[in-house]
Parts: structure tokens; C-alpha cells; sequence
């Protein structure tokens, strides 16, 4: 199937553990070491790299061109072929991916951080919102993705005990993933903005991750079984939430269509939804059956470092099919307030 | 030189404030401009959708739409969330619902807060009514929140509005403060103690050994880390330097003066220092300074000759 001019496939996926906080380390300490880790697993060195680019947000760092600093970590001399997004890195890699797409690269490093630490990232994320008309009521990220809660509450979709089972879910499965910032049984706890209870929202952590992207032979030199982005697309929702229906994703499931996501059955989904009842929303846009794992890493009810977490779904599913266990999966970003924005692609490895 | 033990972590607040000045167009003018009045305006669609707050494009056709229509001040809640712990510098500062209200006339909701006294005072679908605030500018929080209405309370018609008034709002300050507790990382910190100590300390790259000051971590060039702690100067060689001649504000330096670039030895690059006790036309490439600190200043107020003989430019020149 050609969908596009180029095969290209993630060939290497790194993360950081993802913690409360991480004082001791500037955002360069957090991203070198996995940077180091994807360039020693496809045996690159900086300087072999066709081009990178990276994703995060000055609101999180509190000051203008943080990401310059992080640049650092990359090894940028002699001068590379650069670029960044005030983005989730998801962003970031469709970026890369566009790159290798139109010939001017052979390879890529993505790489995204967030240290939500050091603000309160609550009310960080009240200034991406529209600026006339709701910014100045400062609704935080937990309120309006608890409006999107009650919305599907009243549509009959789910009810406070299938939220918790899904928060429960993800933790459990987390408990094989060691970088996971939560795992095991944690409470369910006291409503945050009800109806979503702490156990509903994802932890407040610092963290970085990384994958390199191959072309054609080039990736399947560097990897013994490349995960081949075989569909990718994103699309965005009106900016106003009151224009929405707060219980779908008309744009996860554009993005899906055009990704070609329901050409074929897959196995694994890595859905990045930092709120239980997102989940509710993206298995029903992507169409995900019972037969399908649902974020087997943890997602991001288990570690959500901001401007990372889209990246590192991209990541879990490309390693899953490194590793054998997947052969088709999908794997979904998201960024702004109630899936404001929703990137799609689709993962393959090539069956034996 | 290598640190025996780090030392503690530094922290300290930092504030981010921003009055964006921002212009509004003619539909946001009219909608902010109306709330002053006590007026709700929307805009109608070319499908015939009453679109509030107003949108000045279609978000289908993305066709510019001007058309705008006063609706009701009285609305339906079409969802909610119970916010049991507001925050800082939202609408109410006691327990209260966020919610989305579809304002009578209206097809699309607004957001804002919803003034009840508890959560089982709260369902969709139930009747609300504006609550205006005392004070109104021409912004949205001219809205002080909605408060119950009766279920018998009119459910209007959106009505053709002219969007005319007299001193109309054309702008708004989107003021921000956020607050942080910035730390910046071993190495920096490492730098910042040292300088408590009048010394300047850098990191060395282990790959092409060259000296950061100030230490980041990592060496740019070779995007390794840099662990091995080295104390600089005191003394270093003016590399390039200007001559500032305008007073910058509240800055209590005569002018004229330098500014300088300064390669404190066994630096591997220039750091930036103001420099003093030479007049300005007798600064030079080359020439030899060391620091001068104040009684308890946290780093060297400026830098000023040795009174060594100056440096030789082969000496410096990779520093430039």
C-alpha cells in the first residue's frame, strides 16, 4: 500500500522515569540521557542525523526559548538541520516525518521534555486558552476536562465507576512499566472537580523522550523490526468548547480515517488521554473493541510529563512492535483542553 | 579541581506577569462592548446558527460573519462540573459550578461559573440567569457568574442587534501572573555557590575538554554531560567589548562605559562583565582585568585591570 512517497519508521524509542519533580536536574540533564539512549540504539551519532526537532512549551519552564537550552544535549556543531514546536512532540515527530517524506532527510531525532514542577501546571494550561473569552475566568485543565466528564455522564456513555475502572486499569498495566510515574492500586480518592476524582486525572511530573525515524533501508539497517508509520494525520477541533460536542472526537476520527486506522484490525492502542473519561471519547472515535490493548504501558493516567506524553505513546507502540508483541497498532496524541487537537497513526512491523 | 560534595539544590520564586494589550474586532468589540451595557450579543451563521459568545468566522465555512443578534440573559446549563476548591483568580472564591450555558436565542454555550450552594443544586438542563457584576469594563467578567432561575422564566428569541454603541470597547488587558519556584539544576547551582564564595566555577567537557562558565550541564558541541568542576580566573583577558553611551533605567552607572566580553583564564569561552577603573576610550582587546566585588554582592559588580602587561591576541583569539 502506497500512501505515501517514502517508508519511514521509528527505529529506536527512549523515555526518562517520570517523576514529582526533578529539582537537581536542568531540562538539558533531564533530555541527554535519552538522547544518548535512541543514538546507542540505532548506533548514530549526532552529527549522521538528517534533522531534529523537538517539542515543549515555554509556560511549563516559565521563560522564553527554553528549548534553546536544551539544544545543548543534542551536540549541535558542526550546525544541524533543526527545528521545535510549542507542541507535544507527537507534533514534533509529524514534523520529522514530513521532513523524511519530502527527501531533505534520511533520518530524524524527535525529542520532547516537560518539567511541570517547578509552576502550577493547573493553571499553566489556563493560558492556551482563548484570551477574550474564557482565559480571564481562569477555568483549570482539571475543570474543563471534568465539563467533558458530566457531558458523557449524562449521555448515559459512562458513570463514575467505569472512570475509576479505567484509571484502575491503567495502573495496574503500569506496574510493568518502570518508568511509570504511578502503577499498582492507587485510591481513587477525593473529587478534584467533580465528577472527576483524583484517581481520574493524570500526575503532575517532570520527564523527556525521544525516538529516531528511519526511511526505507536506512531503517531497516538500524532495527531488527522497524515500527513502519504506515498512516499519520492530525487534525483540530473549533476552539470553543461551547461550538462542541463535548462527547465525541469528530478530528480523532477524521484523523483516523485519513491514517487509515479502520483499513485493518489492530492490537494495541497507546491513547493518550490524561483523563479517564477522555478514554471513554477515543475508544469510541477510533472504534476500539474489547479485543484491542488499551494503553498496556499505562498511558497517561499513569505519567503524563507535559508536551511528551503524545511522543511517548508513538514511542510505547513502535517498541511494542520492536519487541514482537504488536503487529498493528495505533497510536493517538493529544493536546489543549478536552482533545482539542488529536494526532493519529498507525504502526506496522512486517509479519514474518 | 573537582567539588568534594554538591551542595544543596538552590529554589527560588519566580513571578511571570504579562498585561497582554490585546485590539478586538467588530464582533468581540460588540460582544464586550455589550456586556458594559447588560446587552448578550451573538452572531448568526449563514445556516441560520446563533452562535454565543460570537465567533467572527464560521467554524465550518470559515466564511467572515458579522450578523449579530442579542439573545437572552437567561440560559439552559448544558453541562457542569463541581469546582469544590477554586483557585486563584477564578469568577468566585466560595465552592461553585463551572458550567456551559446555552443562552436563550442561543444554539452554541457559553462558559462561565455558576453561583449554587452545593452540587445537588446542580443538573443539566436546569435554568440559569446572568448575575451582573457591579463594576463592568467591557470583558467577560462583566458576567460576575449565573445564578438558579425559575423554570418560568422567558425563554426568548434571538433579536437583530446593531452591535452600535456609544464609546465602544476596542481592546482588552489580558492580564497574567504566574508563579513558579525556579531551581536551576546541579551544575548551575554549583556555579551560583561558588560565586557566595567569590570563586567563579565552570564544568569541563570530558570529550573536547573545553571550560563552560557558567556551567549548563552539557557541552553544546559535543551534547555530552559535563561533571568535572573547575575554578576560573580570577583574573581574564578583555576579548571584545563596546562602549555604552545611553543611561538604561534604573541602572546607576554613568555613562559612558564598557561593556566587555571577558575569558577568565582557563575559561573556554567569554563571559560578559562591565568594566571600571580605566577610563572607556583605554579599554582594549587584550587587555588584563580581574574582579571586583561589592560588600555582599552575589557576583562581581565589574572587573578591572591588573595592571599586567596585556595579553597576546594568539592567546585569546579562539575566544573572540
Amino acid at each position: 500500500m502506497a500512501r505515501y512517497a517514502r517508508e519511514v519508521a521509528v527505529v529506536a524509542f527512549a523515555q526518562s522515569d517520570h517523576l514529582r519533580r526533578t529539582d537537581e536536574l536542568s531540562e538539558v540533564e533531564m533530555v541527554m540521557p535519552v538522547l544518548h539512549q535512541v543514538l546507542a540504539a540505532t548506533g548514530l551519532k549526532a552529527g549522521e542525523i538528517g534533522f531534529t526537532c523537538s517539542g515543549s512549551s515555554d509556560y511549563l519552564a516559565g521563560r522564553a526559548f527554553s528549548f534553546t537550552m536544551t539544544l545543548d544535549g543534542v551536540g549541535a556543531w558542526p550546525p544541524i538541520s533543526e527545528s521545535h514546536v510549542e507542541m507535544d512532540g507527537a507534533w514534533a515527530l509529524y514534523e520529522a516525518w514530513v521532513k523524511i517524506q519530502t527527501g531533505e532527510a534520511d533520518t530524524a531525532l524527535v525529542y520532547s521534555y516537560g518539567k511541570s514542577s517547578p509552576g502550577s501546571v493547573r493553571d499553566v494550561l489556563t493560558r492556551q486558552l482563548d484570551p477574550y473569552y474564557v482565559a480571564p475566568l481562569w477555568p483549570d485543565s482539571v475543570a474543563l476536562a471534568a465539563l467533558q466528564a458530566q457531558a458523557l455522564i449524562d449521555a448515559g456513555e459512562t458513570d463514575e465507576t467505569g472512570l475509576a475502572a479505567i484509571g484502575a486499569r491503567s495502573r495496574a498495566s503500569a506496574g510493568a512499566n518502570p518508568h511509570a510515574q504511578l502503577s499498582g492500586a492507587v485510591a481513587q480518592g477525593p473529587y478534584q472537580v467533580a465528577p472527576l476524582r483524583t484517581g481520574d486525572c493524570p500526575p503532575i511530573g517532570d520527564g523527556a523522550a525521544a525516538v529516531i525515524l528511519a526511511a526505507g533501508d536506512v531503517a531497516r539497517r538500524l532495527c531488527e523490526r522497524p515500527a513502519w508509520i504506515t498512516g499519520i494525520d492530525h487534525r483540530i477541533e473549533a476552539h470553543s468548547l461551547g461550538l462542541r460536542d463535548l462527547t465525541d472526537s469528530p478530528s480523532t476520527r477524521i484523523a483516523a480515517e485519513h491514517a487509515g486506522v479502520f483499513e485493518a484490525p489492530v492490537d494495541t492502542a497507546e491513547l493518550h488521554a490524561p483523563f479517564s473519561s477522555q478514554e471513554v471519547v477515543l475508544r469510541k472515535a477510533l472504534g476500539l473493541g474489547g479485543d484491542v490493548a488499551v494503553n498496556p504501558s499505562g498511558g497517561a493516567l499513569a505519567a503524563n510529563p507535559m508536551m511528551a506524553a503524545g511522543l511517548i505513546r508513538i514511542g510505547e507502540a513502535a517498541a511494542r512492535i520492536h519487541r514482537g508483541e504488536s503487529d498493528r497498532a495505533v497510536a493517538h496524541a493529544t493536546s489543549g483542553p478536552c482533545l482539542q487537537q488529536n494526532l493519529v497513526a498507525v504502526l506496522e512491523g512486517d509479519r514474518a | 579541581m573537582t567539588a568534594a560534595s554538591p551542595p544543596e539544590i538552590l529554589r527560588a520564586p519566580l513571578v511571570v506577569e504579562f498585561p497582554f494589550t490585546r485590539s478586538l474586532g467588530p464582533v468581540q468589540s460588540a460582544f464586550l462592548t455589550g456586556l458594559r451595557e447588560g446587552v448578550v450579543l451573538g452572531v448568526t451563521t449563514a445556516d441560520g446558527k446563533v452562535m454565543v459568545p460570537p465567533v467572527e468566522y464560521d467554524p465550518v465555512t470559515a466564511e467572515e460573519i458579522r450578523d449579530l443578534v442579542e439573545v437572552g440573559t437567561t440560559g439552559t446549563v448544558t453541562t457542569w462540573a463541581w469546582n469544590g476548591s477554586p483557585r486563584p483568580n477564578q469568577p468566585l472564591a466560595t465552592p461553585f459550578a463551572w458550567v456551559l450555558v446555552r443562552l436563550d436565542g442561543a444554539d452554541t454555550a457559553l462558559l462561565h461559573a455558576l453561583d449554587a450552594p452545593g452540587p445537588e443544586a446542580v443538573t443539566t438542563g436546569m435554568r440559569v440567569r446572568v448575575r451582573w457584576a457591579g463594576e463592568r469594563t467591557g470583558a467577560i467578567t462583566d458576567i460576575a457568574c449565573f445564578e438558579p432561575a425559575g423554570d418560568g422564566e422567558a425563554h426568548g428569541e434571538a433579536a437583530p442587534h446593531s452591535g452600535e454603541f456609544a464609546d465602544a470597547v476596542t481592546g482588552i488587558v489580558a492580564e497574567a501572573r504566574l508563579d513558579y519556584s525556579y531551581s536551576p539544576g546541579r551544575a548551575q547551582t554549583a556555579y551560583i555557590a561558588g560565586l557566595s564564595e567569590q570563586k567563579t566555577i565552570g564544568e569541563r567537557c570530558p570529550s573536547c575538554h573545553k571550560v563552560y562558565v557558567p556551567p549548563r550541564g552539557a557541552c553544546p558541541t559535543c551534547g555530552v554531560a559535563t561533571t568535572d568542576r573547575v575554578e576560573v580566573g580570577p583574573a581574564g583577558t578583555v576579548t571584545t567589548y563596546c562602549i555604552v553611551n545611553i543611561k538604561a533605567k534604573n541602572l546607576d552607572i554613568e555613562v559612558p562605559y564598557v561593556y566587555a566580553h571577558i575569558a577568565l583564564d582557563g575559561a573556554g569561552l567569554a563571559l560578559h562583565g562591565r568594566i571600571g577603573g580605566i577610563p572607556y576610550d583605554q579599554v582594549r582587546m587584550g587587555l588584563r582585568v580581574e574582579p571586583v566585588w561589592t560588600e555582599g554582592g552575589r557576583y562581581p559588580d565589574h572587573y578591572r585591570p591588573t595592571g599586567e602587561p596585556d595579553a597576546d591576541y594568539d592567546v585569546y583569539k579562539e575566544l573572540i
